[in-house]
């Protein structure tokens, strides 16, 4: 034993205890596993949440400093980024001026044109506010913050932004600070908006920038109501000078004093940056998170076979996070401090620390035995994976490791980060993960128990096979019926919730209304907020009202405004002043008027007190305080960024504002006039007066809005009418995706289970054209049916109570020329022992009226029973289209109710039955059987193998040679392999002593593809050998025996699988890989071999080398049947889950649920049809799409029995069990396939 | 891409259905194809991250950054990419040594996850000199390799493409043709065959599990015949 194995049992055996542990004290595990990763993560509360936005922090202006470098301990409320000069002081001069008073003759651009010149000459005031104090001349030059190029893609903004001087930004920027330029500028509306960017835009313009407020509140605009125009003159300092600023606020509150405004002055705003994440960063970040989105889904993807799938994902995803959540906050605790971007490093963590572990561990416990308990399961699943997920763990460390000794500093934090993650998610999914898991099995156990309770009780025991026991209740008394007919009407519809939710929506039309309704708000809103619409009418029709609601109309007495709506107030005594001056001569007005407000500032004051009416409004609130905070948050970062001065992680600090107040009188506004100003509104009316004037503006407005406001607003509408129509497209078809229960051909999201109630077909909808499936009931045995045989031709059953009936599958058009000679001749060794009854029978008599019953069934049933027996008794001539009903059957049952033995009769020219041989239970039970040709070889559960004439019912030889019970019998060739209950394998070989016409076939041969099967005739002494016997081939009782392509392949209750050559009896291979008995084994002509054990396991092997091809664990305890088509797969389990695989890969393609107790039985019929037996009915499936065909009752009553054993024959009819009858089912488009 | 994997595992879950109605040479084509328009998506992205170490704040026509970058570079890019992803699986099945490693989609996710960590951190993270940020990135392609392809036909075939490709880049560079953005020259020199063996490996990676629907096609086929 060396190291390394040593080292792997004790590994083994801790991580076996381990798992004890955690799967016996779940809640106490997750409690203190929540309680320490809460513990860890506590230390993330001290760092800042990310984010972009910029933070303040406030100090006075009184006895501001630059702070220093060094971090000061002792100021606590400080900012730990609050150390060194900012990147620059920004002082921003508010100016709010308006025309006062207005009068009906100034034109809308007069609103802002003068008070937008006044710009000019507070620039140059700046511009040339020298403070000169003892220490020496300062400047503005020297104090602001001196900029240099714009970045090279901003030619356009060349113009625009100053370079190669100091930062100061003003609209008047717009016109090159040039007075000359403003005021031959025809339009200015056009020159501000020719810089607007076209389409969306979320940051800063240029026209915040430079008008440093944002662009509702600047006023400057055709039809703003305020007429008060406010825009900023921004300085950007490199440094500070208390003195200089003050002086200069002095200045210029002197000069232009703002009567009512009390700001606050005393205190200035830092504002730290974060860094920026552009959208070019952004890429690369989607793009990394988009593929570990990809990388978890196709992880948890593989979650199957427990019992929440996606809360076990969530439980991996939630492992995964919060170990990282803990890295980060042991990291922190430790003194080391992320300098690292979290967001970018994120997906490259969780990548590094994946999700493997977890998906391995769910696999391996799940696919322990379930019978195990729940402790030992996970016990042994954990024991199972410790050496890998030590391996990898180990492998993992080391490639850090080595990444830590690259020796640079960012790698080795990300490494550091990496393997404290490491740490904690091995730490998280030994305890919370595996203890989820243990909940989670334990819930999937405890839901499994609930649900086989009630199964079990009516149904035959869960494990179908050839060790069930043999007992089983007498056969219920068959209905007087035969043949179900399954309209598409009553075909029993168990519609899934989700559907029937569907459908509730549907009656109700709840969506629709709710759409509707929604509509309704949603255009009123639009209507309500629309420039154009609503609210400017109300807003118009209130101000008409309100004395206060304009500024022009202030005026208006509210008796008066009150009194009528229409415009026709004319007799206000306010608008008397401007009825007489005509819009062509602007310059009668009042004297005193403009003089007041064209004199000194200082007069305005009480100017304004005594003519208020006409005057707009300035007024100074606390929101003009801090004007900047209304602006974007990327107002300050873009403009530095212009000139490639980045904001990032550095702060600026904001001046208190420098107010400024500007009255400018009509006369000034209209000496300013452009000439082309008065061109743009309609000349107000003679008789207008500030009413009119009003309303003939709120007209111009609704023209204008669509000029320039419009713009902006139906762009963002239209942008918001596609994002949400994409995201109505996108939810529609998610609906789609989640509510339609065909997903046309795509299995990508069939992973889930399929149910059966999903029928392609609805009530409400489309019903696809099925062509009727009608099942035959055979009738005739009194027992369950126990061994079904076929070749294709004829069918072969075996009841538990010992009696072989022999039936022809065969089409109508068959003709039949076996002879019947079966009666006569009497089997040796008394096993018909109640033959001698049968001649005697009068069956004559009641057949046509029991055939009066039935007529319509005539032309339904194909299977017409020519193997008439030309008995000695009757010589009924065979008739076409003769039907066979049970209830012949039944009605012999009935006349002679005491004898059961009598129903056996043998040479019964009875028609359904055929000619059934039939005996006694005398010698043991027949537990196997099998028909080729027309040889019958039956195991019994003595150990004795009988071959019987299947035509003539007959026994021909019988061995006795072994004693043990025959559990499986194949029959190929002439070979005959039976498998005995102690294991033992037995290979007979068949003699014929037949001189001539030793082989016939039995109908034409282009109907059969199968190997051609002698038929023998009743002259042929058959001699049946044992040629060799293998003794102790398995351990344990054989439980599965199949033959093909001269191979025999066994199964036991020993985990192997054997493979014997047919000719020589010789063992090819044993094949190991099962962890439990073998329960279904598949072989085919292509040498394909597949076996399922009671593990739940799937093997594919080659059958040539003995390699196992793949190994997948697909069922929750037995896999109950298997099949194999060229491309894939079948299996189904004990968990009533139908599988399909894939044959190369071995990976699920998509599983079927079925109901409770169903999916024991499984047949393939042609490539892409699957047929599975289930409660009295059989189902069709479309093996391509895992589409539900049809089901197909065999009975009245749905509750009766399963099918057990299904057989397909080869003239694409399935015979089936169904308790003590067969029912054979014609699928007969499958036959246009075949074809 | 999320949604072109998404697009590969429906289209070949369909298995038979499909398989019936494309022949071997359409497959080849939407292979192909995919292969392309990752490699396209990839080359984009990765030169987005270069871009980004040379410009400390961005302009605001950022989109046009994208294709700062001669136009050619994506289509050779991907051109590559699906000449690699189609040789692999090819060569696998010439040296008769299928690729049984780790043959998942998440396993691809995780190592296209990991390329493009390579590259970020070959971008955003400053060395100190070039030989160091050489080894590092050595390291870690030869790290990729071993995690997620452990095949001597791969490693081979990788450091062969990555040497041929170093050494044509190098050539266009000398005739002038091309022109790197960064004026550190070693710098880029460095990096960029580590770079290519990565994306080697992570494209084979890619095309071999593309390859895998195929194989099971064809497996499927010759049992029919």
């Amino acid at each position: 034993m060396t190291v390394r194995e040593r080292l792997r049992e004790k590994i083994s055996a801790a991580f076996y205890r381990h798992g004890l542990l955690c799967a016996s004290y779940p809640v106490p595990i997750i409690l203190f596993t929540s309680a320490s990763i809460l513990a860890c993560c506590y230390p993330l509360l001290r760092l800042p949440l990310p984010g972009t936005g910029p933070v303040e922090f406030t100090t006075r202006v009184r006895d501001y400093t630059v702070p220093s470098h060094e971090p000061q301990g002792d100021l606590g409320e400080r900012p730990d980024w609050y150390r060194g000069p900012p990147v620059a002081y920004i002082q921003q001069v508010l100016v709010k001026a308006a025309v006062s008073p207005w009068d009906s003759t100034l034109v809308p651009v007069d609103v802002f044109r003068s008070p937008l010149g006044r710009v000019f000459s507070l620039l140059e005031e700046i511009r040339n506010h020298v403070h000169n104090d003892g220490s020496g001349v300062r400047s503005l030059e020297a104090l602001c913050l001196q900029v240099t190029d714009l970045l090279p893609g901003l030619r356009r903004m060349q113009t625009v932004l100053p370079e190669h001087g100091c930062l100061l930004v003003s609209p008047g920027n717009y016109w090159q600070n040039q007075r000359e330029l403003f005021d031959s500028d025809p339009d200015l509306l056009k020159t501000v908006h020719q810089h607007e960017p076209k389409g969306l835009h979320t940051s800063a313009t240029l026209r915040d920038l430079l008008f440093g407020v944002p662009v509702k509140h600047t006023g400057v605009s055709l039809y703003s109501r305020k007429r008060v125009v406010t825009y900023t003159i921004t300085m950007v300092l490199g440094s500070y000078d208390a003195r200089f600023l003050s002086s200069l606020r002095a200045r210029l509150r002197q000069l232009h004093p703002s009567v009512n405004c009390s700001l606050r002055e005393d205190h200035m705003v830092h504002v730290h940056f974060k860094e920026e994440i552009g959208m070019a960063e952004l890429i690369p970040l989607v793009t990394t998170y988009i593929i570990l989105f990809a990388y978890i889904y196709f992880s948890t993807r593989k979650i199957d076979m427990v019992k929440s799938k996606w809360g076990l994902a969530l439980a991996a995803v939630v492992t995964v996070l919060s170990s990282l959540l803990m890295s980060v906050g042991l990291c922190t605790l430790f003194g080391l401090t992320p300098t690292l971007n979290g967001g970018e490093i994120f997906p490259y963590l969780v990548v590094v620390i994946g999700l493997e572990n977890v998906l391995v561990l769910t696999k391996s416990v799940v696919s322990t035995p379930v019978d195990l308990e729940v402790k030992l399961r996970i016990a042994q699943g954990l024991s199972n994976e410790s050496w890998s997920i030590m391996k990898n763990m180990a492998t993992e460390l080391c490639i850090i490791l080595i990444g830590y000794f690259t020796l640079v500093p960012a790698i080795q934090e990300f490494c550091l980060f990496a393997v404290v993650g490491l740490v904690s998610d091995f730490f998280l999914q030994m305890f919370f993960f595996t203890t989820v898991l243990s909940i989670d099995i334990r819930r999937m156990e405890l839901a499994d128990l609930n649900r086989r309770l009630p199964a079990e009780a009516g149904m035959p025991p869960p494990k179908p096979g050839p060790l069930r026991p043999r007992e089983a209740p007498p056969p219920p008394r068959p209905s007087p019926y035969t043949i179900t007919l399954q309209t598409p009407a009553f075909r029993n519809l168990r519609l899934p919730k989700r559907l029937r939710v569907v459908y509730f929506l549907a009656r109700t039309r709840l969506a629709q209304r709710f759409i509707m309704v929604g509509t309704v708000i949603w255009i009123g809103i639009l209507a309500y907020t629309d420039p154009a619409g609503l609210r400017t009418y109300l807003a118009a029709q209130v101000s008409e009202q309100s004395p206060l609601g304009e500024g022009g109309a202030g005026g208006l007495p509210p008796h008066l405004g009150g009194a009528s709506v229409f415009p026709g107030a004319g007799g206000d005594p306010a608008s008397t002043l401007s009825v007489l001056p005509a819009p062509a001569e602007p310059t009668p007005l009042p004297e005193n008027q403009s003089q007041g407000h064209h004199g000194a500032p200082r007069e305005g004051v009480p100017h304004q007190a005594q003519a208020p009416p006409l005057v707009p409004q300035i007024s100074w609130g606390a929101e003009d305080e801090e004007g900047w905070r209304r602006l974007s948050f990327r107002h300050w970062p873009s403009l530095f960024s212009y000139y490639n001065i980045t904001l990032a992680k550095r702060y600026i600090s904001i001046l208190p504002v420098i107010p400024v107040t500007l009255h400018l009188s009509p006369r000034e506004a209209i000496e300013t006039r452009h000439p082309q100003d008065t061109r743009h509104p309609p000349p107000p009316s003679l008789k207008t007066n500030d009413l009119p004037a009003d309303l003939t503006f709120i007209g111009t407005y609704g023209e204008g809005s669509k000029q320039v406001i419009n713009p902006p607003s139906l762009s963002r509408v239209a942008a918001l009418g596609l994002a949400a129509g994409v995201l109505l497209v996108l939810l529609l078809f998610c609906l789609y995706r989640v509510l339609c229960p065909r997903n046309y051909g795509q299995n990508g999201v069939a992973h889930g289970r399929r149910r059966r109630g999903d029928l392609p077909c609805d009530d409400y909808g489309y019903s696809p054209p099925i062509s009727e499936i009608s099942p035959l009931l055979l009738r005739g045995h009194s027992m369950d049916i126990e061994c079904l045989a076929s070749d294709g031709m004829l069918l072969a059953s075996c009841c538990l109570a010992g009696q072989i009936r022999v039936w022809d599958a065969q089409t109508g058009d068959y003709t039949h020329t076996c002879h019947n000679l079966g009666g006569g001749t009497e089997p040796g060794g008394g096993v018909f022992d109640e033959d001698e009854g049968y001649p005697l029978r009068r069956r004559t008599t009641p057949r046509p009226a029991l055939f009066e019953d039935q007529p319509d069934l005539t032309p339904l049933i194909d299977t017409n029973f020519d193997s008439q027996p030309p008995s000695h008794l009757l010589l009924t001539p065979p008739r076409d289209g003769f039907d066979f009903g049970g209830l012949v059957e039944r009605a012999y049952l009935e006349h002679e109710p005491p004898s059961p033995g009598l129903t056996a009769s043998y040479p019964s020219p009875s028609p359904p039955s055929g000619p059934p041989p039939q005996r006694r239970r005398s010698l043991g039970a027949v537990w196997a059987m099998e028909l080729r040709g027309n040889l019958i070889a039956a195991g019994r559960s003595s150990g004795k193998l009988e071959l019987w004439d299947a035509v003539e019912g007959s026994l021909r030889c019988s061995n006795e040679d072994g004693v043990s019970g025959i559990t499986a019998l194949a029959f190929l060739n002439n070979r005959i392999v039976a498998a005995r209950l102690d294991g033992s394998l037995d290979f007979f070989t068949v003699d014929i002593n037949k001189p001539l016409g030793l082989l016939q076939y039995r109908g034409p041969p282009g109907r059969s593809n199968i190997p051609p099967s002698p038929c023998y005739s009743s002259e042929d002494v058959i001699s049946c050998q044992l040629t060799r016997s293998v003794q102790c081939a398995h351990q344990k009782p054989i439980t599965v025996l199949r033959a093909a392509a001269g191979r025999v392949v066994t199964g036991s209750q020993d985990h192997t699988v054997r493979v014997y050559r047919l000719e020589d009896s010789c063992c090819l291979f044993t094949l190991q890989g099962h962890s439990g008995g073998i329960t279904a084994i598949y072989i085919d002509q292509t040498m394909v071999l597949a076996s399922g054990g009671q593990d739940g396991a799937i093997c594919l092997w080659d059958v040539l080398t003995g390699s196992r091809v793949s190994h997948v664990y697909g069922h929750r305890g037995d896999v109950t049947s298997l099949v194999c088509t060229t491309s894939c797969v079948i299996s189904s389990g004990l968990d009533d889950l139908i599988s399909i695989w894939d044959r190369s890969t071995g990976i699920k393609l998509y599983s079927i649920q079925q109901e409770v107790g169903c999916g024991a039985s499984l047949g393939v019929i042609s490539e892409s049809l699957l047929v599975t037996g289930g409660q009295g009915c059989v189902s069709f499936w479309d093996l391509n799409f895992g589409d539900l065909l049809q089901t197909v009752y065999l009975g009245q009553s749905s509750d009766g029995q399963g099918v057990r054993q299904l057989v397909v024959l080869n003239n694409a009819a399935i015979v089936c069990d169904f308790g003590s009858e067969l029912s054979l089912v014609y699928v007969p488009s499958v036959l246009e396939k075949l074809d | 891409m999320f949604l072109c994997f998404q697009g590969v595992g429906d289209v070949s879950g369909q298995g038979p259905y499909i398989a019936g109605i494309t022949n071997r040479n359409t497959n080849l084509g939407i292979r192909g194809f995919m292969l392309f328009s990752i490699g396209v998506f990839l080359a984009l992205v990765l030169n987005l991250l270069q871009v980004q170490r040379n410009v400390t704040l961005f302009p605001p026509d950022v989109i046009s950054s994208i294709f700062s970058s001669a136009w050619w570079v994506p289509p050779c890019c991907g051109t590559a990419s699906a000449m690699i992803g189609l040789l692999y699986p090819c060569i696998d099945s010439r040296l008769g040594e299928p690729h049984k490693f780790k043959r998942e989609w998440s396993s691809v996710m995780r190592c296209v996850a990991v390329f493009v960590g390579i590259n970020h951190a070959s971008a955003k993270v400053d060395f100190a000199n070039n030989v160091q940020l050489s080894l590092t990135l050595a390291a870690l392609s030869i790290g990729l390799w071993w995690t997620f392809d452990r095949s001597r036909s791969g490693f081979g075939l990788g450091v062969v493409i990555a040497l041929l490709a170093t050494l044509s880049t190098q050539l266009l560079v000398y005739n002038g043709v091309f022109q790197y953005t960064s004026p550190d020259f070693l710098y880029i020199r460095s990096w960029l065959p580590c770079i290519f063996f990565a994306g080697v490996i992570t494209m084979g990676n890619i095309g071999r599990q593309l390859a895998l629907y195929e194989c099971k096609r064809m497996s499927g086929k010759t049992h029919q015949d």
